[in-house]
């Protein structure tokens, strides 16, 4: 896959006889073994693996738990009880799920600012970014599928909301949308039918993600991993094997993880979802606030920031397309990153004022989803709105501009220079 | 640095005690997913069934679900009481009694397998054990094979009126469930 | 019956639904500020927390002697009364209380091809006195006395603080592990009935609460002082009352808590000693090397 070759010698015969037949071993001990890894590495680039294993754990906790579950709009909120309250254990690996979810997306933002910030999406790395965007999109769609089974309260104005966002294609061309909505559906409303739906859905998606992750790990495997320095690798004394270093740090990061993982299995599963979802979903009671969950409120807010005006501007009856194309468009901005950056210098830790516009930018993040907790009225739509500016400049104005205007610090010549100091690097030599 | 891994590193107390400790937390894991597979509170509390015996007049028979599996419930006539406790054990293939109230190895005499003071009410899990159908006999056009009792139509394991194999290829005597009379017409399974 | 049926079926219900609503929990939001929910102290509260096993059996009392006379608990078994880190009655008692029930068993058919009553049994939910909602809005004048086996996590407490705050306290519940919300709620809630401020009209056959979200809802207070007889020497008063029910009701809605926070404490434990090795290890790893 990489430049490197592998250094691996079977020492059985009967790794001798797979090598000349199927040489995964091999493989495994190239990509993941002898791998080079920048000596440089922070503890933000063990979130890689921390993705990984959240990713394992949400297949086999959700396996497990579809072996109780019962995908029956009369079911469905029933058998989730009978997993907290009889199935043994049921309570452990139904909170490991929940709360799973969200940690899976904890991990992914962090893993996605670090990239941001130290401009891992710059070439040669556009196709693994994107790859990495698609796995995003895919994990959003696999956790909205998944709160709908529940089937409480908040799972099913949830569906309600979110399908009818594609109504919004009626104003494009008639009919458009309610056709599409209906198909979602099913039916005429959201119902046991769309449960099914979803629950079938929700349990082929994550495969899918791990394909796509597959291919984020080969595209990482070709190009390398970006470094703190953002500098290439430029001599072999630069890197050192993935292991014992880089995976003997990974499960240090994995398990300070598991730290904050297990408080909330443990102490707090119920902190991260809604009280209305221990309500069971009731087709004619709508909960007076509707909320997603917490990894949503960005996008939700910008979402709700389109209403009749923006920012003074009328937008009449497209204010829901907008709304819709700018939630979809957050997300999707994100892919043309590479080309949208115009600076030569990948981290930012080079780059005074883009370190500025990236700060920003997270605040602009925590602020949005702050605003999606609230309810869409009074001075709360105002700052969504002047928030979903902030969110597009940074990309559409932050990215092209400043790598323009700004001038970089001075960079070290090699990661060794930035690691060990001029002289030591050049005593190297 | 070179690219090859430090022996001395590998072997450092520390990363063994580390690695391990990680090993065995993983290992501890796989228990609560080995465990939930296993019947659950409400299953196990469902393990006792009332039957209320009075409707079934001598010589008829009533299947009943405990567990979910089907238990036989036969008033049995004097003829069919006189035929299997005058039985011999040695012309069992299958001595044993296969009480679960009783211990093993308790010899499968009719007595045994019934209740004292209700030797006319035999009941059983009516599951072959061979391969686990279910035998025939229950009603009253069934066929009860050679020796009027139960008669298994998938490999022709013959059953006499105590529940016993006598013939086919059956290893052992139809089970009898953990039971008692809780009054003269009522018994509680399980 | 499918939700589409119903909706269409019910279409009546829906307006008098909707009607009510707009009188009553929607306008909650609309309100500046919900109303202030004071934090008690639980003793299954924060991270160490566990049940008291004698407030569970008080509060069960109480279940019994009040609320059942409207409210069910169907997701409550009468054997979950019996297990540990519950009430943890005697397993004799809880047959004779469960064969006593006065609301039974719909069971059958029987071999008439009818359905039939049967007194309740030790694996048999603790049902409400009504079959469903229908007969419960028919007995109530309209209003829906919803079952209460999750009630306590069904309901939270809603800060509303500044936002520069809301960060902090998040971060400050989180450290503490809170999640008692519900519990708050249900105790304001029973205590919460005072005489209306004079600029508000109460509506016919509602009731004026300060915890509730629109202040007015259709369930009289249910608890007055020395209406159950306490065995164990509490006090009668409302508020303990309120306190025990509601304790009670934060375990029918989380009957696992006592076995998740002991086996979270090992967890945790584990996880410490396993990433502080793992730690030291790196390092060793990584001593030849300056990075």
């Amino acid at each position: 896959m990489s430049g490197h070759t592998s250094s691996y010698e079977p020492t059985s015969r009967w790794g001798k006889w797979w090598d000349e037949r199927l040489p995964i071993p091999r493989m495994m001990h190239g990509q993941f073994v002898a791998f080079p890894t920048p000596r440089n590495l922070n503890y933000l680039w063990t979130f890689g693996g921390i993705l990984m294993f959240c990713l394992i754990a949400q297949i086999i906790t959700g396996i497990v738990l579809a072996m109780h579950y019962q995908s029956s709009d009369v079911l469905a909120f029933n058998s989730v009880e009978h997993i907290r309250r009889d199935v043994n254990f049921g309570w452990l690996i139904r909170n490991m799920h929940a709360v799973g979810a969200s940690m899976f997306f904890i991990a992914v933002y962090i893993h996605i600012f670090r990239g941001l910030y130290y401009g891992s999406y710059k070439a040669p790395r556009e196709v693994l970014w994107i790859l990495g965007v698609i796995i995003l999109l895919a994990m959003m769609a696999t956790a909205f599928l998944g709160y709908t089974l529940p089937w409480g309260q908040m799972s099913f104005w949830g569906v309600t909301v979110i399908t009818n966002l594609f109504s919004a294609l009626d104003t494009i061309y008639t009919g458009l949308g309610t056709a599409i909505v209906e198909w979602l559906w099913g039916g005429y409303s959201v119902s046991g039918v769309t449960l099914n739906r979803f629950f079938s859905l929700h349990y082929l998606l994550p495969f899918v993600l791990t394909g796509i992750v597959i291919l984020h790990i080969w595209a990482l495997h070709v190009s390398g991993q970006n470094n703190p320095t953002g500098l290439d690798i430029k001599e072999p004394s630069e890197s050192v094997p993935m292991h014992p270093y880089a995976t003997s740090k990974d499960i240090v990061g994995m398990f300070a993880f598991l730290i904050l993982f297990a408080w909330f299995v443990f102490f707090l599963p119920d902190y991260l979802g809604h009280p209305d979802n221990y309500t069971e979903a009731n087709p004619l009671v709508t909960p007076p606030h509707i909320v997603p969950e917490w990894y949503f409120l960005p996008f939700y807010a910008i979402l709700r920031a389109f209403t009749g005006s923006f920012l003074g501007i009328p937008l009449g009856s497209f204010a829901k397309l907008f709304g819709v194309l700018a939630m979809f468009a957050a997300v999707l901005i994100l892919a043309f990153a590479p080309w949208l950056d115009t600076s030569r210098v990948r981290s930012a830790k080079y780059r005074p004022l883009f370190k500025w516009a990236f700060w920003a930018f997270a605040f602009t993040c925590v602020a949005l989803g702050y605003l999606g907790s609230k309810p869409a009225e009074g001075v709360y739509v105002m700052w969504a709105q002047i928030f979903t500016v902030l969110y597009f400049l940074f990309f559409l104005v932050a990215m092209p501009v400043l790598g323009l205007i700004e001038t970089p610090k001075k960079l070290p010549r090699s990661i060794n220079e930035a690691v060990l100091g001029p002289d030591a690097a050049a005593a190297k030599h | 640095m070179t690219s090859h891994v430090d022996d001395a590193n590998r072997r450092d107390f520390l990363v063994v005690a580390g690695n391990a400790f990680a090993a065995v937390g993983a290992a501890s894991l796989i228990w609560p997913f080995v465990q939930q597979m296993n019947p659950d509170a409400s299953a196990k509390a469902m393990a006792s069934t009332e039957v209320d015996l009075a409707p079934v007049k001598e010589g008829q028979a009533i299947t009943i679900m405990w567990r979910g599996k089907p238990v036989f419930v036969r008033n049995r006539t004097k003829e069919e009481v006189a035929t299997a406790v005058e039985v011999k054990l040695t012309e069992l293939p299958d001595e044993e009694a296969r009480n679960g109230a009783l211990p093993e190895a308790t010899p499968a005499t009719d007595a045994n397998r019934t209740k004292q003071g209700h030797e006319n009410w035999i009941v059983m899990v009516g599951i072959c054990t061979h391969l686990g159908c279910i035998p025939k006999g229950q009603s009253m056009n069934d066929a009860k094979g050679d020796f009027g009792g139960w008669f298994c139509p998938c490999h022709g394991s013959h059953y006499d009126t105590s529940g016993r194999i006598r013939k086919g290829p059956a290893p052992r005597n139809l089970e009898v469930p953990p039971y008692e009379f809780v009054s003269d017409t009522k018994i509680k399974i399980g | 019956m499918t939700t589409m049926k119903r909706r269409l079926t019910s279409t009546l219900v829906a307006a008098s639904a909707a009607a009510l609503l707009a009188s009553s929990p929607a306008t909650a939001s609309s309100e500046a500020h919900g109303p202030e929910i004071t934090r008690q102290q639980w003793s299954f509260g924060g991270f160490r927390g566990q049940y008291d096993q004698a407030q569970l059996q008080r509060g069960f009392q109480i279940y019994k002697e009040v609320c059942s006379a409207c409210h069910g608990l169907s997701r409550v078994y009468f054997r979950n009364l019996v297990q540990p880190g519950g009430p943890g009655f005697p397993e004799e008692s809880v047959k004779a209380l469960a064969a006593e029930w006065p609301n039974q068993i719909t069971d059958g058919p029987n071999d008439e091809g009818q359905m039939f009553e049967r007194p309740a049994r030790l694996a048999d939910p603790i049902r409400g006195p009504y079959k469903n909602e229908k007969e419960a809005r028919a007995a109530q004048n309209g209003a829906y006395p919803p079952d209460l086996s999750l009630i306590a996590k069904a309901r939270g407490v809603e800060r509303n603080p500044s936002w520069w705050t809301h960060p902090f306290l998040m971060l400050g519940d989180i450290f503490a592990s809170y999640q008692e919300g519900g519990a708050d709620y249900l105790t304001a809630l029973m205590t919460g009935y005072v005489d209306p401020p004079a600029d508000v009209k109460v509506n016919d056959g509602m009731y004026y609460n300060t915890a509730f979200p629109g202040h007015q809802l259709a369930m009289p207070s249910p608890l007055s002082a020395d209406a159950v007889p306490y065995s164990d020497g509490t006090k009668t008063t409302v508020e303990n009352y309120a306190k025990d029910v509601s304790a009670f009701l934060s375990w029918a809605a989380d009957p696992t808590l006592d076995q998740r926070k002991r086996m979270g404490w090992q967890v945790m434990l584990y996880l410490f000693v396993t990433t502080v090795l793992l730690y030291l290890g790196k390092r060793r790893v990584w001593s030849k090397i300056k990075h």
